[in-house]
């Protein structure tokens, strides 16, 4: 149970020869090796930047802990070239079930539509996540991965921080323009520039059993509120890779959370659930969580991403596919400011985008956990009355909570352009780009997310071409759908997803967000949006 | 404002009868229960959030207030 699945060595560094106050200076620092500081070093080593990333462990797999990743974590990672990976290994899946007491109330479909390179969710245990990362991290030489380096000191200057390092051979120094915090919701950097963390506390404990067993049961989220195996209470099943599936149940605030946990005490538990015994665990976890985040992203020149800036609870996959979309909303804005090719006040953009998805996420989540376990006998009554209502109302479906899961977040943005036009749908600035298939000229089918990452996930015009070439301003790459050059949409969904008519173009992100749209795109307006979106406004 | 407060039923007696009778014969419980289920039903129904937010604050207001006054009778 909860073994380490994969062990990585310490390396002594040279840097750790060098004696302060001389020390090495890097432009980019990520701290925590996790699956938002590896995905923020490889898309910064991508777009050209070195990035030293260091981990206090030594080793990655202490249990499966997050294992949902959402279609847009997907296409990120499709764009960091482990998508393959993680899709071969994980199960996909789309469809969710909610049962109440022994009979079911609804079942939902996370992507009922066609024409998308990527599935809703595939659920692939962290350490999975984790280690196909390491592998594509150790592809690139501009990414120096340092494992049991600690980092126990920071200090703020000017230009950057510089940052005192434990390894098992003693302390160093090194100085970085930016540090990028990755280190998780105990975030030991956010404790050093003394920021604040609180928010709300959940009193309802909840145990996690990952099970090893084979079972027929579908590829399929099952919720259950007050299931006669767990009276009263709430349960989850998800099947995981490997013939292992996620069991989470909620116990009671006073549970004696010693005694829960022993395996002695969850087999039976888990046993009245399955109805047998016939099952080995691989983990188990006894949590209470918090839903908070950070007042500020940004410190001086220090960053924080992921869990370290913001804590959801767990229902709603939000907490790792949160991570991993401020991981590429940071990398390009960070790799333009470093260039110098923006304003560093660009980096405000990455607060103001991701800590209003951030607050979204924990509204989302803070009412799913409100719905599962009511604060007062009133809330109880409503609940209830909910439950009662859906088995005959299609609204009281609706209201019934067992989590919403992660979507991305449209964003209200200084870095939009607002429309000029009329639209009618689509997607309007700040929104994410939306998947489509596509084919090229010889007809071979493609991806419109494949077409975004062959342009080189820069600044990108997609174009619903008129007959007419846009004069398209240096610095933007353009992807022209229907023109005798470009790609075809054979089966029209890009041209619905898009509400585009001849000519219609949007300029896309580095991060795949919409910045600008326009019906009749000239040079002058796709100059103005570029400039708004790069924090020159 | 979007909430309708004046008058619309043609009897309104026999609204406010119908809801009554819902709850004759009922517990404290079951009456809540039933209130419970009956607001959101009808929240769903007018299916305007501003409307329901309306709907909340003037409920809220009146309650409150009638509750202080007869608080205050009572001393």
């Amino acid at each position: 149970m909860a073994q380490a699945r994969t062990q990585f060595g310490y390396l002594r560094h040279p840097d750790e020869d060098r004696v302060a106050p001389d020390m090495a200076e890097y432009p980019v620092v990520v701290v925590g090796a996790g699956p938002v500081g590896l995905s923020l070093a490889i898309d910064l080593a991508q777009r050209g930047q070195p990035v030293v990333l260091l981990d206090d462990a030594d080793r990655i797999g202490e249990g499966s802990r997050a294992i949902c990743f959402s279609k847009r974590s997907l296409e990120y990672w499709d764009r960091l070239g482990v998508g393959e990976r993680m899709v071969e290994k994980g199960v996909v899946w789309s469809v969710g079930k909610i049962f109440h007491g022994a009979s079911q109330l609804y079942q939902f479909n996370l992507l009922p539509e066609d024409g998308h390179k990527r599935p809703a969710f595939i659920n692939l245990q962290q350490f999975y996540a984790e280690a196909y990362l390491v592998d594509r991290v150790r592809e690139l030489p501009a990414i120096d991965l340092r494992w049991r380096n600690k980092v126990i000191a920071l200090e703020s200057r000017n230009d950057g921080v510089a940052l005192t390092i434990e390894t098992p051979e003693g302390a160093y120094k090194i100085h970085a323009s930016f540090v990028i915090a990755c280190d998780g919701a105990r975030s030991s950097l956010r404790r050093m520039v003394g920021a604040e963390f609180s928010g709300q506390v959940f009193e309802d404990q909840f145990l996690i059993a990952d099970v090893k067993m084979t079972a027929a049961f579908p590829t399929e989220r099952w919720f259950w509120f007050d299931p006669p195996f767990h009276a009263g209470r709430s349960a989850l099943l998800h099947k995981q890779p490997d013939d292992v599936w996620r069991i989470d149940l909620q116990l009671h605030p006073d549970a004696d959370p010693v005694h829960e946990k022993k395996p002695e005490n969850v087999r039976p538990r888990i046993a009245r659930m399955l109805g047998h015994d016939e099952f080995e665990f691989e983990w188990i976890s006894l949590y209470k969580f918090q839903c908070r985040r950070m007042d500020k992203f940004i410190h001086g020149r220090v960053i924080f991403a992921g869990d370290a800036a913001h804590q959801v609870s767990p229902f709603g996959a939000r907490g790792a596919n949160s991570g991993l979309e401020d991981a590429e909303n940071l990398s390009w804005k960070l790799d333009r400011v470093l260039r110098e090719t923006s304003p560093e006040s660009l980096l405000e953009s990455y607060h103001i985008e991701r800590s209003a998805a951030a607050d979204e996420n924990i509204r989302e989540s803070t009412r799913s956990t409100d719905f599962m376990a009511p604060a007062s006998r009133q809330e109880a009554r409503l609940r209830q009355a909910v439950l009662a209502l859906a088995k005959e109302t299609e609204f009281g479906k609706r209201m019934v909570n067992g989590g919403r899961l992660s979507v991305p977040s449209v964003y209200d943005t200084p870095l939009s352009t607002p429309d000029g036009d009329a639209w009618c749908g689509g997607l309007r600035p700040g929104a994410s780009m939306l998947d489509a298939p596509i084919a090229g000229r010889e007809g071979n089918p493609q991806f419109l997310t494949e077409a975004f990452i062959g342009a080189g996930t820069r600044f990108t015009l997609l174009e619903f071409g008129n007959g007419a070439a846009v004069d398209v301003p240096d610095g933007i790459k353009t992807i022209r759908i229907g023109s005798n050059e470009g790609f075809v949409d054979a089966a029209g969904f890009a041209g619905k997803r898009y509400d585009a008519e001849p000519g219609s173009a949007y300029l896309l992100r580095p991060d795949g967000y919409v910045a600008a749209r326009f019906r009749h795109p000239t040079r002058p307006l796709l100059e103005a949006a570029l400039a708004r979106a790069t924090g020159f406004n | 404002m979007a909430l309708s407060t004046s008058s619309n039923f043609a009897k309104p007696d026999d609204a406010f009868r119908a809801i009554v009778e819902a709850h004759r014969g009922l517990t404290d419980a079951q009456s809540a229960d039933l209130d419970a289920a009956l607001v959101l039903v009808l929240a769903n129904h007018i299916g305007d959030v501003e409307v329901l937010h309306e709907a909340i604050a003037l409920a809220k207001r009146r309650m409150l207030e009638a509750s202080q006054q007869q608080q205050q009778q009572q001393q």
